[in-house]
């Protein structure tokens, strides 16, 4: 099977620095393998920059294995491009030869630019330190096997688990919301017994923090789930909603 | 310098020692805790999980990470397990057990004490994961599920689908964000360890490279907890993420810690293999695959170049046409034999000219039989993830063709030498986790990591380290005097220099020409011969390096190349010891295979009246060479025997 080579025109949005102006500029890229990864065609970009004695272009990545949720770049208007898994697992098999692709970085006032492809998603972080955990501290946990959690409980909730905090979901929104973020994390938490006495206080909690990060709000348009690499469902929106009202009607924690 | 190492380890019998030393340790007031300040590096399952449980205890954390969250850590990307001797399935598992086949497993290079602590406190680890919320898979009645790993014979793995670690981090991550929000820990994110600071010979801070600004910071602190993982990515291409790097170890190595079995890597016998030299990293596929895969290759040299040159498919070869060659050679454990041994049988047989894929360098990993047993859907539900994983690296479907794997490199035992409290020989310099060689000897099995990184970090530091403070005290530190001066203006050199080289080899070629020199001499099999040629290639590129890499950017900003470049200056050195510690070393054990020293047929040859020692190397100045400081390995429990898998 012989392997396709392509070029392509880049259009990568290039910006100093946080509070530089920024501008779409124009790369080509020849003999591009069809088994690269998304990355390694920019790899390929950056060393020929390099080379030339110009600034690679930044961009956030690490595992390159689709979990760590590190990579984040909006491709051809999607955030991690044209398929349902994270950018560090697109691969270039999926482009033409000829094919012009822009490259921008996640867009939402929360997420401040860093420097070209490079956001700032310390928002999130301050949203989970907000409330998104249960309050046991080390030495004190009772034998694992003494909370029984039935197995579909428990697969719901690892299925809110999976989010890995890249920010799709917001990238994908028309109003930058992070409704799908602390949902799966309120949803995970609320379902398991061991977060059920915190569950109040961490829905009004969490939502708090998400307004104050500047995250819009949720107007049920679905893009973040027809978005998010680890299909976290609308569910968890529907769970924190219910969950957040609940708390508000009963308790004046937060 | 004469160093004599003490390991620390307490008297009395295994079963005691953890218990009784610590009863013996002294503790800190509790008024008094919150007057230390306690420096963590890396927020990974040993650091997230230690700066958690001593902010708990009430002592002032700050933690430093070079990524945008704590929740990045490479600890997030293990997918298959944790080991803990719970024996709820009843089938004979006890701290023993585990004890005995992770001593067994890392091939008797490890220290009896600290694998006995390791599997004692692994039951712990299980019940405060599980409160925190973590999502490990369930049985119908609402228990805990479990499954054999990594060549196991009892189920003593706990698992949350293909993504263990992730949960496992995610739970320590939470766990450090509420004491974030309490005050008692600070963030750092973004920035990056570059120097270990000693005062009067203790570890009194770090001095650290902020990403985005560039600036070069001083912090004080009372002890330094160094949780900053494996050195993996010196072979350029490995499973580690693309950020993970030596330079805290090494800079702490540099400032007098040891650096122990720097040789002993491991690697990964499921990997998906290299497609091309545009390569930037390499996918693990989780070992509990070989649970229900076979491994294969074909029988014959001319049956696996058919299948190199797309004239047949691996579905046309008949049974009798197929080498289950792990199920051959390792009847007792086959497929599930033990990491090092099979990545070395693969190796062998891609050697002898079997190997299959269009490089020649996999061998397959078969779920057809699988398949037929149990159903497409039981095996989906098993490993659903890793196939669509598969499916998306390589475009092909695992369900109707078999797998390609191939060894990669994957885990370091070696790391900075440490005692039984987890402090270097240093003083108040501590190292947890991947980050230490303290626990795995030469070999690590399956599901281990996760489980040393936290008992390091929820249940053993939070002890043993308020022993150390009592002894320092917990006068108020600064963070400007001379040694701080000192290592900021080091560190500004070192940058300077980098930048004004301005050759013109970018830092990516210079490192996979290190990878392949590591990969080809000092991987998986290694002879005097290469890793001597090595040797001589490695003072070259460090040559190479540091007059004509090619840097572009300014220090005052965000510049990934110059983070690389700092790295790999740090890879390049660790390299060239990994060379003298492999040369040491005339045995085979674990990771470590020389091909001068195997059984006539082709097995291991330990030599434990030579080589039972922790190799430790010491720094003794820029062009000089590392001293080797032995500490003696003593087996009073354990007889070290051979390590058969047949």
């Amino acid at each position: 099977m012989a392997t396709q080579s392509m070029n392509l025109t880049l259009k990568i949005w290039r910006q100093k620095s946080r509070d530089a102006k920024g501008s779409l500029v124009t790369y080509k890229v020849s003999g591009i393998n069809e088994h690269m990864s998304f990355l390694e065609m920019l790899d390929v970009l950056n060393e020929d920059l390099l080379r030339k004695g110009e600034e690679p272009v930044t961009f956030d990545h690490d595992c390159r294995e689709g979990i760590c949720g590190t990579c984040s770049l909006y491709i051809n208007g999607r955030p991690h491009g044209p398929a349902r898994i994270t950018t560090c697992q697109l691969h270039m098999r999926t482009f033409k030869d000829g094919d012009t692709i822009v490259i921008e970085p996640w867009r939402a006032a929360a997420f401040p630019i860093v420097k070209d492809l490079m956001v700032d998603r310390s928002a999130f972080d301050r949203i989970i330190q907000s409330g998104g955990f249960v309050s046991v501290n080390t030495g004190s946990a009772r034998d694992a096997n003494e909370i029984p959690i039935g197995k579909e409980v428990a697969d719901e909730a690892f299925n809110s688990a999976t989010c890995i905090g890249c920010g799709a979901c917001v990238a994908a929104c028309k109003n930058a919301s992070a409704m799908l973020f602390v949902g799966a994390k309120v949803s995970q938490l609320a379902m398991l017994p061991q977060g059920k006495p915190e569950a109040k206080r961490r829905a009004e909690a969490m939502v708090a923090q998400m307004d104050a990060e500047g995250f819009g709000a949720c107007t049920n348009t679905m893009a973040c789930v027809a978005e998010c690499p680890k299909s976290i469902s609308m569910a968890n929106i529907v769970q924190l909603n219910r969950e957040f009202i609940g708390a508000k009607l009963t308790s004046n924690n937060v | 310098m004469d160093i004599n190492l003490d390991s620390k380890i307490p008297e009395g019998p295994l079963a005691e020692k953890w218990t009784k030393h610590k009863f013996s340790l002294k503790l800190v007031n509790p008024a008094n805790k919150r007057k230390y300040d306690i420096i963590v590096v890396g927020s990974g399952l040993a650091g997230a999980s230690a700066a958690a449980s001593l902010a708990e205890l009430g002592y002032n954390v700050k933690i430093f990470t070079y990524h945008d969250s704590p929740r990045r850590a490479h600890s997030i990307a293990a997918q298959g397990g944790i080991n803990a001797a719970k024996n709820y399935q009843n089938d004979g598992d006890s701290v023993y057990r585990l004890f005995y086949d992770t001593l067994k497993g890392g091939d008797f290079r490890a220290r009896e004490g600290n694998v006995h602590r390791l599997a004692e406190v692994s039951v712990n680890i299980i019940d405060q994961c599980v409160a925190q919320g973590v999502p490990f898979a369930r049985e119908y009645g609402g228990l805990l599920a479990n499954r054999s790993f990594g060549g196991a014979q009892v189920s003593r793995t706990f698992y949350a689908r293909g993504q263990t670690g992730q949960q496992l981090l995610l739970g320590a991550y939470s766990a450090l964000s509420r004491q974030i929000s309490a005050g008692k820990v600070k963030l750092y994110n973004r920035s990056e360890m570059m120097d270990l600071v000693l005062v009067d010979g203790q570890a009194k801070g770090i001095v650290t490279r902020h990403l985005i600004t560039g600036a070069i910071e001083s912090h004080a602190g009372h002890a330094v907890l160094l949780c900053t993982g494996g050195y993996g990515n010196v072979f350029f291409l490995s499973t580690n993420a693309m950020n993970c790097n030596v330079t805290a170890a090494w800079r702490a190595h540099k400032r007098g810690a040891l650096f122990a079995n720097p040789c002993f890597t491991q690697i990964h016998p499921t990997c998906i293999p290299v497609s091309g030299d545009y390569q930037s990293k390499l996918t693990l596929m989780s070992e509990s695959l070989r649970n229900d895969g076979r491994v294969w290759v074909p029988k014959t040299k001319e049956g696996a170049q058919q299948i190199r040159e797309s004239k047949k498919l691996p579905t046309d070869l008949k049974e009798e046409e197929r080498d289950y060659f792990l199920e051959r050679k390792y009847p007792s454990f086959g497929n599930l034999a033990p990491r090092d041994i099979s990545s070395r049988s693969a190796k062998v047989m891609c050697d002898e000219g079997l190997g299959v894929g269009q490089t020649g360098l996999a061998v397959y990993l078969d779920f057809a039989d699988a398949i037929k047993r149990d159903g497409q859907p039981a095996i989906a539900a098993r490993y659903g993830n890793l196939f669509d994983m598969y499916e998306t690296i390589t475009g092909e479907n695992p369900y109707q063709q078999p797998m390609r794997i191939y060894p990669a490199v994957h885990y370091t035992m070696g790391g900075l030498w440490v005692d039984y409290n987890l402090m270097t020989n240093v003083p108040g310099c501590f190292a947890l986790g991947e980050a230490n060689f303290s626990d795995h000897g030469a070999n690590r099995l399956g599901a281990s990591a996760l489980m040393q990184g936290l008992a390091d970090g929820y249940f053993v530091v939070p002890y043993t380290l308020g022993d150390y403070l009592v002894s320092t005290g917990s006068a108020k530190l600064a963070n400007d005097g001379p040694e701080f001066k000192q290592a900021e203006q080091d560190v500004k050199d070192r940058i300077a220099t980098i930048l004004a080289i301005k050759g013109t080899r970018t830092v990516d070629e210079i490192h996979r020409d290190l990878g392949l020199t590591m990969w080809d001499y000092c991987g998986m099999s290694r002879t005097k011969e290469g890793l001597e040629h090595a040797r001589e290639h490695i003072q070259k590129l460090k040559k190479d390096f540091w007059s004509n890499v090619k840097v572009v950017g300014t220090d005052k900003e965000m510049n990934q190349t110059l983070e690389k470049a700092l790295r790999l200056a740090d890879f390049i050195e660790l390299g060239a010891l990994m060379i003298e510690d492999a040369l040491d070393r005339n045995e085979s054990c674990g990771g470590h295979f020389r091909e001068e020293y195997q059984t006539p047929d082709g097995e291991a040859d330990r030599n434990d009246e030579a080589y039972a020692y922790v190799a430790a190397w010491q720094y003794t100045g820029e062009n000089n060479p590392e001293v080797l400081v032995k500490e003696q390995l003593k087996f009073e429990n354990l007889k070290p025997s051979k390590r058969s898998y047949k």
